[in-house]
């Protein structure tokens, strides 16, 4: 939509072939054309902007995101008009009645006919946009119905939970969503407010501590990976509380699922095992243990405060997916969590070396 | 007799001397207390300013590591609340100072010790938060302080946010109060409210919005005060408090907050523009009407900060619809502006340029408002840079253009001579430049899904070039600022005097000699019209047009003596009593019972001293 508004608006300033001799006088004309030209220059650097960005709303991909995105263009197009015409009369007025010798100021107060019209215009047209704005606020705030897939969000400093409720599924910061199928999410967090948007896929709803809050969105495009993001400042890792949402078709889906279901597997190699028992039974360097935080099916680990890593190795990131999940950055991440991601509460262990290892081998094998 | 009988109650005596520097700490002159408000919100723009630098840094490339994530976020946060409270507010509290009683001719503010201690509490107030910095931390729960993250952080900064902001907040109810009063009571004769200049009605109106705002903002601050120093619960939902409490008032004063800091700024424009039009303003009663109406409305759309909280479809519908509206009064005086201008002869000063940028600025800061209130696309915006766009374009594109815009105007009037027009050429257009090339590419941001308050941001987002070129900008306001000081100290050397009247202006204040004297009007002036003081220089031919008066209209203030004026004197006491409230507010942080009843003595026995001292200095005031 912006793309056509802005090749009609770039086409009407071109159609007329710009004269170069026009007369000051006939400034208004020349100052139309300049306006169209800017306007569509501005657009021209908007739309080109918008390519490669993930997060650009303006591309919508699900049809929740695309009604408020028809809003959008609706409103900017206004917004549009009525900058140019607010700042052309600026700039005409600015040249029009520039101090000159000879020209003395019309001495009046006011124009009540005119004040009267411009009162009303404007309230006519807010009042135009009224109408659709309540309109689709009612209609996403409905529960959609039918064949539906419900997910619990648990936002945490700083990352997310999610918990497949009818499918026993749960998983943390990556999720997996089949197309075509509305996707109603409960909103629940324990710590400070923070806020979910995936922006392709639908606009932001507060996680605010104390209320469960509700959204949906839908995603059409299988083979997708969406990026998202926390969007209510949340302390001082707000920036890396990422989300990513990834679509598959139904029959993608539902394998998905069927490996998440599983318990976890149990490693094989003999640098893994031991990292398993690190994980289940030693105490740590600088205290307390694994298993205190972190659940794994099948297993004894079944903590709730940090991550299920029921099928870690099955992630491409960890820690708010901030994090490829390479044996590199695992690592790096076991030496000193805050270290590399400010305000985790995760605390620095003091693992040795060996122990990091260990850990990291058998991370790697729970796919 | 009635003043020997004050003298002989009062038990200390009260200083005297109007001139030399330590006249300033006991000086009751509304002038002389506006330019100290303008001289520190001056000083807290720059710091403010050198944060923002700081901030614009961090972000000019992806991953950037020039501040740790914990200073990042004390900067965007100590930069809010600088801006906000430490320099919009007082600039316009400077202008509305040192030119309310100019403009509805009276010789002083209704309450003169009250001013001075408004403006010590503030002073005190802004050290107070930024000592902050050196204990162990400043506020970074950002200037909105959502709880419950706000009564967690660990260090003293959200301590320092909660009182610091009482603190300012008293500063502000004082000077508030002092105002309406002032404007209700003490206008010239003849001054009848819709004769009052429109500077001063919505001097008025930002008044009244903060008499019953700052009260809000105050409970919610005491009780995060309470939360994080005192065990309480309020916002804590584990043991049954509300978060949304807290943004429920927070936002009942923000969004009135808003108007508090732009109504000043429509004010000073719609003196300035008709000044350069050589024409009266056009429409003044719908500016006026507007601008109450924008003051009552202000208080029925604070929901539209929380779209996203999850209020439910009936509350956000509610706070769209009046979000909406609210936008008819504030282009009701667009048009006014623009209609002003409309027919005039322009002439393109220095002022007069940073009012035509308010008008054009101010544009697109209320049409990206109005987009806020399309609630489904709002969940979209909020909370993304294309917010932050839209709140520079109407705090900096317009308060702080219309603060410029005023301070060039009246400087002529508070220290005898012009600014350079050369320099202050430079300075708008440096300042225009800047100003879209920091803020315009952050609405593209904001749409590219950039969010607000992140100290950091992956490669590959397509968010790279904006920011460098925004960081870019940033550095072309410093040098704009640069400018102006640059401006300020040359044209303080070369004095070139202004004389009584040099922009050929409409009101009051420029009827008085330049810089004005201590006692503003030798007589006090009898108001016949709307812009009287133009009245008494032209009057209308047959065919419309002004034609001058040569005998004794302009400049008609005959003597410049003194003689029988008598001033409030000089008090210790203001200072001395805001004095308490710092001390009584590090006594509560550190949980020390003696700092607290020191503080509280201070401020009890300030107020005492004050009550009881003399109404007059020694050898004034009888005759």
């Amino acid at each position: 939509m912006l793309v056509q508004v802005q090749s009609y608006i770039f086409r009407a300033s071109m159609r007329r072939p710009s004269n170069l001799k026009v007369s000051a006088g006939r400034s208004p004309r020349l100052m139309k054309r300049a306006f169209f030209f800017a306007c569509s220059l501005s657009l021209f650097v908007l739309s080109a902007c918008a390519q490669d960005t993930p997060q650009g709303f303006l591309e919508p991909e699900g049809p929740i995101a695309r009604r408020a995105d028809q809003l959008w263009d609706v409103t900017f197009a206004i917004a549009v008009v009525i900058f140019v015409i607010v700042q052309g009369l600026l700039i005409f007025a600015i040249i029009r009645f520039r101090e000159r010798p000879g020209r003395e100021a019309r001495q009046f107060h006011g124009n009540t006919k005119v004040e009267i019209v411009l009162t009303v215009i404007p309230a006519l047209i807010l009042a135009g946009l009224a109408v659709p704005t309540v309109s689709t606020v009612m209609a996403l705030s409905k529960k959609p119905t039918g064949d539906i897939l419900e997910i619990k969000v648990l936002a945490r400093q700083f990352w997310w939970e999610y918990e497949y409720t009818d499918l026993g599924v749960i998983t943390a910061n990556e999720m997996h969503v089949p197309v075509d199928t509305p996707v109603y999410l409960t909103l629940e967090g324990d710590d400070v407010i923070h806020s979910f948007w995936i922006p392709k896929l639908t606009g932001k709803q507060d996680v605010v501590p104390g209320r469960t809050n509700n959204m949906q969105f839908e995603a059409e495009n299988a083979g997708e990976t969406y990026l998202g993001q926390c969007t209510e400042y949340c302390g001082l890792s707000h920036a890396n509380m990422r989300i990513r949402v990834y679509t598959h078709t139904q029959e993608e889906f539902d394998n998905w699922v069927a490996s998440q279901k599983e318990p976890a597997s149990r490693p094989t190699g003999a640098l893994a095992r031991e990292g398993e028992r690190i994980f289940m039974e030693e105490q740590l360097p600088a205290g307390g243990q694994c298993i205190n935080c972190h659940a794994i099916q099948g297993t004894d680990a079944q903590a709730r405060t940090g991550p299920d890593l029921t099928h870690f190795a099955a992630r491409e990131t960890f820690a708010g997916a901030i994090f490829q999940n390479s044996p590199d950055a695992l690592g790096a991440w076991l030496r000193d969590p805050p270290g590399v991601k400010p305000g985790s509460l995760m605390p620095d262990y003091g693992l040795s070396e060996e122990q990091i290892e260990a850990l990291v081998a058998y991370l790697r094998s729970l796919d | 007799m009635a003043v020997a009988a004050y003298r002989q109650r009062g038990l200390f005596a009260r200083p005297s001397a109007t001139s030399g520097w330590k006249s300033w700490f006991t000086t009751v002159d509304h002038k002389k207390i506006g330019i100290m408000y303008g001289v520190t919100a001056f000083f807290f723009f720059i710091i403010g300013g050198l944060e923002a630098i700081a901030v614009r840094l961090q972000l000019a490339q992806p991953n950037g590591d020039v501040l740790s994530n914990d200073l990042y976020n004390q900067f965007f946060t100590m930069h809010g609340l600088t801006m906000i409270f430490m320099v919009v507010m007082p600039m316009g509290v400077a202008l509305m100072n040192y030119f309310i009683p100019l403009m509805i001719g009276a010789r002083d503010v209704a309450f003169p010790r009250l001013n001075a201690f408004s403006y010590w509490v503030f002073l005190l107030g802004g050290i107070f938060i930024y000592s902050s910095f050196f204990l162990g931390g400043a506020p970074d729960g950002g200037w909105f302080g959502y709880a419950p993250l706000s009564r967690t952080l660990p260090s003293h900064g959200m301590d320092f946010y909660a009182i610091g902001l009482q603190i300012l907040g008293i500063a502000s109810l004082a000077g508030a109060i002092n105002f309406v009063v002032t404007i209700i009571n003490m206008r010239a004769p003849g001054m009848t409210l819709l004769r009052m200049p429109v500077f001063i009605w919505m001097s008025l109106v930002t008044s009244f919005l903060l008499v019953f705002a700052m009260p809000v903002l105050s409970i919610a601050l005491f009780q995060l005060m309470f939360d994080r120093l005192f065990e309480a619960n309020f916002f804590n939902p584990a043991a049954g408090g509300d978060p949304l409490l807290w943004q429920h008032l927070f936002w009942v004063f923000g969004h009135p907050e808003v108007y508090i800091l732009i109504l000043p700024a429509m004010g000073i424009v719609s003196e300035i523009i008709p000044v350069f039009s050589r024409k009266p303003l056009f429409g003044y009663a719908a500016i006026v009407f507007a601008g109450a109406a924008i003051g009552f409305m202000g208080w029925g759309v604070w929901a539209h900060h929380m779209f996203a909280v999850g209020l439910g479809p009936i509350a956000n519908s509610a706070f769209a619809l009046s979000t909406m509206f609210i936008a008819v009064p504030t282009g009701v005086k667009i048009f006014n502006w623009l209609g002003t201008m409309w027919g005039g002869s322009l002439r393109f000063t220095t002022p007069m340029l940073f009012a035509i940028g308010f008008v054009s600025m101010f544009v697109i800061g209320g049409l990206s408002g109005v987009s806020h209130s399309i609630v489904p696309h709002d969940a979209q915006q909020t909370d993304t840079y294309y917010i932050v766009a839209h709140f520079h374009y109407v705090l900096f594109g317009g308060a702080l253009f219309g603060v410029m815009a005023g301070i060039y105007y009246w400087w002529p009037k508070i220290f005898g001579h012009m600014l350079s027009e050369g320099l202050g050429k430079l300075n708008f257009w440096l300042w225009f430049i800047g100003f879209n090339l920091t803020f315009a590419p952050m609405h593209i941001l904001g749409l590219q899904g950039m969010p607000r308050r992140i100290a950091s941001y992956p490669d590959g987002m397509g968010w790279n070039m904006w920011n460098f070129v925004e960081t870019i900008g940033a550095f072309v306001i410093a040098v704009s600022v640069l400018v102006f000081l640059a401006n300020v100290a040359i044209s303080r050397r070369k004095k070139v005097e202004a004389g009584d009247d040099p922009w050929d202006a409409r009101t009051l204040e420029w009827s008085i000699p330049s810089p004005t004297p201590e006692y503003n009007f030798a007589r006090v002036p009898m108001v016949h019209a709307r812009d009287d003081f133009w009245h008494k220089k032209y009057i209308d031919t047959p065919d419309g047009e002004p034609s001058r008066v040569f005998a004794g209209g302009a400049n008609g203030h005959d003597e410049h003596e003194d003689h029988g004026v008598h001033l409030p004197s000089p008090s210790y006491f203001p200072l001395a009593a805001a004095f308490g409230l710092p001390v009584l507010s590090y006594g509560t942080i550190y949980h020390s019972v003696v700092g607290m009843i020191a503080g509280a003595l201070i401020l009890v026995l300030g107020l005492f001293a004050w009550a009881l001292e003399p109404q007059f200095a020694e050898g004034e005031g009888g005759h």
